[in-house]
């Protein structure tokens, strides 16, 4: 029988089994700031070493300023926090791109773009949107600071295999439909639960036909329904992505990699755990409406009103949004834009909204729109295209690189009541701030929110633009 | 790890589904670089208002309602893969949480942490809510061994499932970690066997 690009890969890792559980080779480890020191810690009291230093990359991105990153962090705990990295890299030769190096970003930015995110591996980090590295082809998943821990001391993890769901998606994206709204739609389909317990390929014609980046965006969201993970087979887009990064194998060594990467696509006659399949015709914008990514609609539609009446879950979410059931978004008055974050920080997020919003001003009701790009790569790339112009000319912020607003944790938060349009990927309750209202969105969606001052839907535009 | 055997305590009911880990913790508590106190801000903005003063209706301020168990909705520890949720749980004091639905991350952090996630039927969960709405002095016992949960003055006891390494794990205190250490030569020999990469 066939196997899933899943299988080929997590057989090629494992290096022990008992009753159903594996030991799990990993070849390549993130750590940033938030979820690593206790790991070190642990290391610490146990006296011993990284077992495979080269095999860990360290940034730091969660807890950091996005303004003014050459000076010193001004909120103790957080400059202690971003300190212990400094330290801890260090002491265990672990190499960092700490905040002010070039190659610092968002985690799950900065993997892909360097190149060290390849088809075929294994991929963790202690950070559940490590899914996004599932779009070269790879087995990627988040993980808590006890296995951080453990793949520190050991480069391995003890784990269940999950089931395999795949997830089709076939046909034409019509104008003004993005990745973001892909992924939200098919959260909003099997809410944030469905896919518990899976690792999920995503297949299809419109799958294919996207870019790397548009790829890492559907994957990064794979945990909002639960999953452990998402992938997409690598094919030519990613080879040719990768091709020529820095830590991309060459010569020789390349060609052995691509046939390695060619052998891995799921087998025709492979079967799933379970197979979901959409029309990419059916997908629109989508904006979220209440406090989970679940909690999503096509633009033209209303919130829901349940059928067996509202469950206490359901009206705690309405309420916190200050929206009601049957309720359309189109045209809600929105207060800030949240442009950034490991889903949309990339170039081609950032091409977008500066193209629509050549020219334009951000509305007066909108107290304040930031970009934060993925990573000082981005960034430098956003300011040699001139992309940074555009924005402030509009009366937005370019920032620095960073997680930014995208989880309240370091100086960027959305004030309580206020609506966000928001191009990251948790619209829990307090995620932006405490009260803070996230409505989850693709980048052009939350620009022409930033322009328009309410939420429109961008299938209204200048087709030129979308 | 503090082992596992038996656990007799009242519950707390918290009837919320989707419960992420954003509220078990939210993101501005995590700037701790050590596990301990997290207990203190666990479910904080449910907790206490923005004035830091306690919110009368939360459950976990309501003396009527304590225990080292809590009972949640369906789908709790949905979100971040934060292990500070876990802590945050744990150093509160609970070591047992029941739903009928967990999310996939949580539960792993939760079992590396000491507390037990069990699942249950989406029936008996309204059956455990329905216990302690009635009595919320209602004992409950947990018995790993023996994979039991038995609610006071039931005549029968709910059957969990768990993971038989993970029950050991729990049983005897042992780490994943404890084990992968001691696969360190066959971790090496994999390594220089495996071709690529
Ligand atoms: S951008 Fe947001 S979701 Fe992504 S890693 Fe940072 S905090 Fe997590």
């Amino acid at each position: 029988m066939g196997r899933t690009l899943f299988d080929k890969i997590w057989d090629q890792h494992v290096v022990a089994s008992m009753e159903g559980t594996d030991v799990l080779y990993i070849d390549r480890h993130f750590i940033h700031e938030v979820t690593s020191p206790q790991a070190f810690a642990g290391l610490r009291k146990r006296g011993i070493p990284v077992f495979r230093p080269q095999q860990t990359i360290a940034t730091a991105d969660h807890n950091v300023p996005t303004v003014d990153q050459h000076l010193p962090i001004s909120e103790p705990q957080s400059r202690y926090q971003v300190e212990q990295l400094v330290k801890n890299c260090a002491d265990f030769g672990v190499e960092l791109y700490g905040l002010g190096h070039q190659k610092q970003g968002i985690v799950h930015v900065i993997g892909p773009e360097l190149g060290i995110t390849q088809p075929g591996m294994t991929i963790v980090c202690g950070d559940s949107h490590t899914s996004t590295h599932g779009a070269f082809g790879g087995i990627a998943f988040g993980i808590g600071t006890s296995q951080v821990e453990q793949v520190l001391s050991s480069q391995c993890l003890v784990v269940k295999r999950p089931k395999r769901m795949r997830i089709t998606v076939d046909g034409q994206l019509p104008n003004g439909v993005f990745a973001k709204d892909i992924i939200l739609y098919i959260i909003a389909q099997i809410g944030t639960g469905g896919g518990t317990g899976y690792f999920v390929e995503y297949a299809g014609s419109a799958i294919q036909n996207l870019s790397m980046e548009a790829r890492m965006t559907i994957c990064n969201m794979s945990i909002e329904m639960g999953a452990r993970g998402g992938m997409i087979a690598p094919d030519e887009t990613t080879f040719a992505y990768v091709k020529g990064k820095e830590y991309a194998p060459k010569g020789a060594a390349w060609e052995q990699a691509l046939s390695y990467w060619r052998s891995l696509p799921t087998d025709p006659n492979a079967t799933f755990d379970a197979e979901l399949n959409y029309k990419a015709e059916d997908i629109g914008p989508m904006v979220t409406y209440g406090t989970n990514p679940g909690m999503g609609m096509l633009i033209g539609d209303s919130i829901p009103v349940p059928k067996n009446g509202l469950s206490k879950s359901f009206q705690k979410a309405l309420d916190y949004m200050g929206v009601s059931a049957g309720e359309s978004l189109q045209n809600k008055a929105i207060d800030y834009v949240f442009i950034g974050s490991c889903t949309n920080s990339r170039m081609e997020d950032l091409r977008v909204v500066a193209a629509y919003i050549q020219g334009k001003q951000k509305a007066a009701n909108v107290k304040q729109v930031i970009v934060v790009p993925g990573s000082k790569k981005v960034e430098a790339e956003a300011i040699a295209e001139g992309l940074d112009q555009v924005f402030r000319a509009a009366g937005f912020e370019f920032r620095q690189p960073g997680c930014s607003a995208c989880l309240g944790m370091n100086e960027d938060k959305i004030p309580a009541g206020a609506y966000c349009v928001s191009t990251s990927n948790r619209n829990f309750e307090g995620r932006q701030g405490p009260g803070a209202r996230t409505i989850l969105a693709s980048p052009l969606t939350a620009a022409a929110a930033a322009i328009e001052g309410r939420i429109i839907d961008v299938r209204t535009l200048d087709p030129v633009m979308v | 790890m503090e082992k596992f055997t038996l656990i007799q305590s009242r519950a707390v009911p918290l009837p919320i589904q989707d419960v992420d880990t954003d509220q078990i913790i939210p993101a501005r508590f995590l700037k701790a670089t050590t596990k301990e106190g997290f207990g203190e801000n666990l479910f904080r903005d449910w907790r206490y208002d923005k004035q830091d003063q306690p919110i009368e209706d939360f459950i976990l301020n309501n003396p009527l309602y304590q225990g080292q168990i809590l009972i949640a909705g369906e789908n709790f520890g949905c979100g971040s893969s934060r292990e500070h949720a876990a802590w945050a749980l744990g150093d509160y004091g609970f070591r047992v949480v029941i739903s009928s639905f967990f999310a996939d991350i949580f539960k792993n952090n939760a079992l590396n942490n000491g507390i037990l996630p069990i699942q249950v039927s989406p029936e008996e969960l309204d059956g455990l809510f329905q216990a302690i709405e009635h009595d919320p002095t209602t004992s409950f016992r947990v018995d790993l061994q023996t994979q039991t949960l038995q609610v006071k003055g039931e005549k029968e006891p709910i059957f969990f499932a768990v993971d038989p390494y993970k029950k050991i794990c729990l049983l005897e205190g042992y780490e994943d970690i404890d084990y992968l250490l001691s696969l360190r030569d066959k971790i090496e020999t994999f390594e220089q066997s495996k071709v690529l990469q």
